[in-house]
């Protein structure tokens, strides 16, 4: 029987994590993961990650996931793909199956960091080919680089179903509309107003009636629904769509744990069956310790925490480190995890109603129902001020942990300060030289460059743009608001591609000069 | 897990959705899960012997969360006090033919 | 329908172009991707039809979990062909119930 210090169920962000701690240590560590590509949900991820510079902020996913595998790999850490860890029985023997065969492996100490799978909501004609998940819908596009449709209505308004619906723009879908039976915006704000800001209607307190179609999806009704989720007569809309995306949450896959005789529980605020786990993610069975959504529903870069805490925790079970050596690196990562877990959408928050920022500036009620920031509450938040010449105008509304902006401006004009989650400030008597990093590193795309006055009687606004084709200089069309309306005539000034902007790519819009503080996106003429 | 076996949750009474595919598999739909409460069936491991949900390919991957939820609905608890059903060998489907080729080294 | 060029991943690295059929109608994919999604390309939406309802079903998680869309590979059922890689020359047969039509 092969025998290993560390088996790893899972190389997602939490596997791949644990499995470098342990080898940096001296543990002999192998992975296994059901797919046949390593990362977990990381290489579907093609948008810039929050967090700070530790974090792996302003990284793209799928990068992560790269030289998360690179270094495991350099550490002889074996990674083993297409073979899915069937059982965990006493004496930590894992049996895995590969390909034809079964194969029994001794295990010293485990980590299970096997994620989450989908919820799924029914309605009539959920079961029609055209009705997919929203990591279906990923997996199709950024993996094997097929549209998941024309047309597409997104189901559900967290971070899942934002960040896919902009993805499904990116790939050259056309999103008819977002809708979630909550009556608020469930994800972040800056991927909602990014969505928005691209003509995506948002309808909240909205749910799907019927899906039709007779072999596949032709259409799809949605309807409001009243305070006890009944769909309310008359409020009915038709949407031709050949797909529906379903983004309605995640819950922890956690069955491994269960068999493995892990004392489980059931909490709600974990979002599922959960395996009962200490500081350093140990379950009741010494031994054997759960990193990632497996263990309560997060993001990927608390994940990866996660995973390096498991890593250390089992190198010192091992006696590969010494207790006192664990703790110390423990907390080091565990002040990083609080770091993640600060904020308006920190897991503590979940389910309370939030009024106020902790700067105490109202929050945008208009972004938590329709999707976007309405023009008069725009201006009470620290990012947005007014000066002569060019001057960032950074649209983030609220407390998340997340602070790359305040790094890229080699001028420090944006400041976070310590607290990551504060609202970056503009400080407006140091002078923006109009380099546009920031504008780059915003992994929201929430900053904007804005001379309000040109000279001309016209406005240039130097936005995010990562879609193609990439306007060119001279192009003409129209601006949109962040509504996603057509406003005014937009001419192309300039168009920047830098490698340092990660294919961020800024277009900088010349507008009247009415517009300056309204004009967010570009529309290229039909 | 303690649930009443005496409560009275009334008779059931028939809805609209009932003819709703609730485990893609199986082809279970709500109105038979629903009734399989009012017959007796209050946990999820009963439910699942009596009506094969969560037991068909997928082995519940699709369906445990809404089976879950439309049983607390009709016993008038929630979903977590329902617990788990159980997580057992092997995890993932897999053809007898694979499980019989035991490779040892 | 495949995605020429995307603004952040590029271009795809996708396999030669090879020949397998669907109930005898000759389809093209690239070698190496699920059939899943050479079928996706080819619009194919129905995979399946159920063994009670005889109800159409396709891909819905993609990723190897549901079952969905599984179908007859090379004369065997229940394939998951999300998961499965195209093969020059496959023979891929639309799944009625557990077998094939008329079964």
């Amino acid at each position: 029987m092969k025998h290993y210090d560390l088996v790893i169920a899972g190389s997602g962000p939490a596997g791949l994590s644990a499995a470098i701690e342990a080898a940096k240590r001296g543990l002999s560590v192998a992975v296994y993961d059901e797919n046949a590509r390593p990362g977990g949900q990381l290489f579907k991820q093609i948008h810039k990650f929050f967090g700070s510079k530790e974090h792996k902020a302003k990284v793209r996913g799928f990068r992560i996931g790269e030289e998360l595998l690179e270094e495991a790999t350099k550490l002889g850490v074996e990674v083993h793909l297409n073979s899915i860890v069937v059982g965990i029985f006493p004496e930590k023997e894992v049996t895995i199956s590969m390909n034809d065969h079964i194969e029994h492996i001794k295990a010293d100490s485990i980590v299970i960091a096997t994620g989450a799978s989908e919820n799924m909501v029914t309605f009539p004609g959920w079961t029609l080919p055209g009705v997919i998940g929203a990591g279906a819908a990923q997996t199709m596009m950024n993996l094997h680089g097929i549209l998941p449709g024309k047309k597409v209505l997104m189901l559900g308004s967290g971070n899942v179903g934002l960040v896919v619906s902009f993805q499904l723009m990116q790939a050259g879908c056309e999103v008819v509309a977002l809708c979630d039976a909550a009556p608020r915006v469930g994800g972040y704000g800056v991927h909602a107003s990014k969505v928005s800001r691209c003509g995506v209607p948002f309808y909240l307190s909205h749910t799907i009636i019927l899906a039709d179609g007779d072999d596949h999806v032709t259409g799809v009704t949605i309807g409001e629904v009243d305070s006890k989720w009944q769909i309310i007569k008359g409020t009915e809309k038709h949407f031709d769509v050949d797909t529906i995306c379903l983004a309605v949450g995640l819950s922890p896959m956690s069955k491994l744990c269960d068999m493995a005789g892990c004392e489980m529980e059931d909490n709600p605020a974990k979002a599922g069956f959960v395996p009962v786990i200490g500081r350093y993610g140990d379950t009741s069975v010494p031994g054997i310790y759960a990193a990632g959504d497996v263990s309560g529903i997060e993001e990927a870069s608390s994940a990866m925490i996660e995973g390096r805490i498991a890593g250390i925790a089992a190198s010192a079970y091992l006696g590969y480190i010494s207790q006192e050596e664990c703790d110390k690196e423990v907390e080091i990562q565990e002040k990083a995890l609080d770091g993640l877990r600060q904020g308006m959408f920190a897991p503590g928050m979940r389910g309370k109603k939030i009024t106020e920022t902790e700067e105490g500036i109202e929050i945008s009620e208009n972004l938590l129902s329709h999707g976007f920031v309405a023009d008069d509450e725009i201006e009470r938040y620290p990012g947005v001020t007014h000066s002569v010449g060019i001057h960032p105008v950074i649209e983030c509304t609220q407390n998340i942990p997340c602070n790359p902006c305040q790094d890229a401006c080699p001028k420090h004009c944006i400041k976070i300060g310590d607290n990551i989650t504060s609202l970056p400030v503009v400080d407006s008597n140091v002078s923006c030289i109009g380099c546009g990093m920031c504008v780059a590193s915003c992994s929201g795309q929430a900053i904007f460059l804005v001379n309000e006055d040109n000279g001309n009687g016209f406005a240039e606004i130097t936005l995010p743009y990562e879609f193609l084709p990439l306007p060119k200089k001279g192009d003409k069309g129209s601006a949109l608001n962040r509504a996603g309306k057509a406003i005014c005539d937009a001419e192309v000034v300039d168009v920047k591609s830098l490698k340092a902007f990660d294919k961020t790519n800024l277009l900088t819009i010349k507008v009247e000069k009415k517009y300056a503080m309204q004009a967010r996106f570009f529309k290229e003429e039909a | 897990m303690i649930l009443d076996r005496n409560k009275d949750i009334g008779e059931f009474i028939p809805a609209p959705d009932d003819d709703m595919i609730v485990c893609r598999c199986e082809e279970i739909t709500k109105g038979e899960i629903r009734k399989a409460v009012h017959d007796g069936m209050f946990t999820l491991t009963e439910i699942r012997r009596y009506l094969r949900t969560g037991m068909g390919l997928c082995q519940g991957q699709t369906c445990t969360k809404l089976v879950k939820s439309i049983v607390a609905r009709e016993l008038g608890c929630r979903p977590n006090e329902l617990g788990g059903a159980t997580g057992r060998a092997p995890m993932r489907p897999i053809e007898m033919k694979v499980m019989a080729k035991d490779k040892e080294e | 329908m495949r995605i020429a060029e995307h603004p952040i991943l590029g271009s795809y690295d996708k396999g030669r172009t090879v020949e397998f059929t669907l109930d005898g109608k000759k389809l093209e994919g690239c070698e190496g991707e699920p059939i899943a999604m050479a079928l996706k390309n080819a619009g194919v939406m129905v995979h399946r039809y159920t063994r009670k309802e005889h109800r159409p079903r396709g891909i819905f998680c993609a990723i190897g979990r549901c079952t969905d869309c599984v179908m007859i590979v090379n004369g065997q059922p229940n394939v998951r062909t999300c998961i499965t890689p195209l093969e020059e020359g496959m023979k891929i047969e639309t799944q009625y119930g557990v077998g094939s039509k008329g079964e």
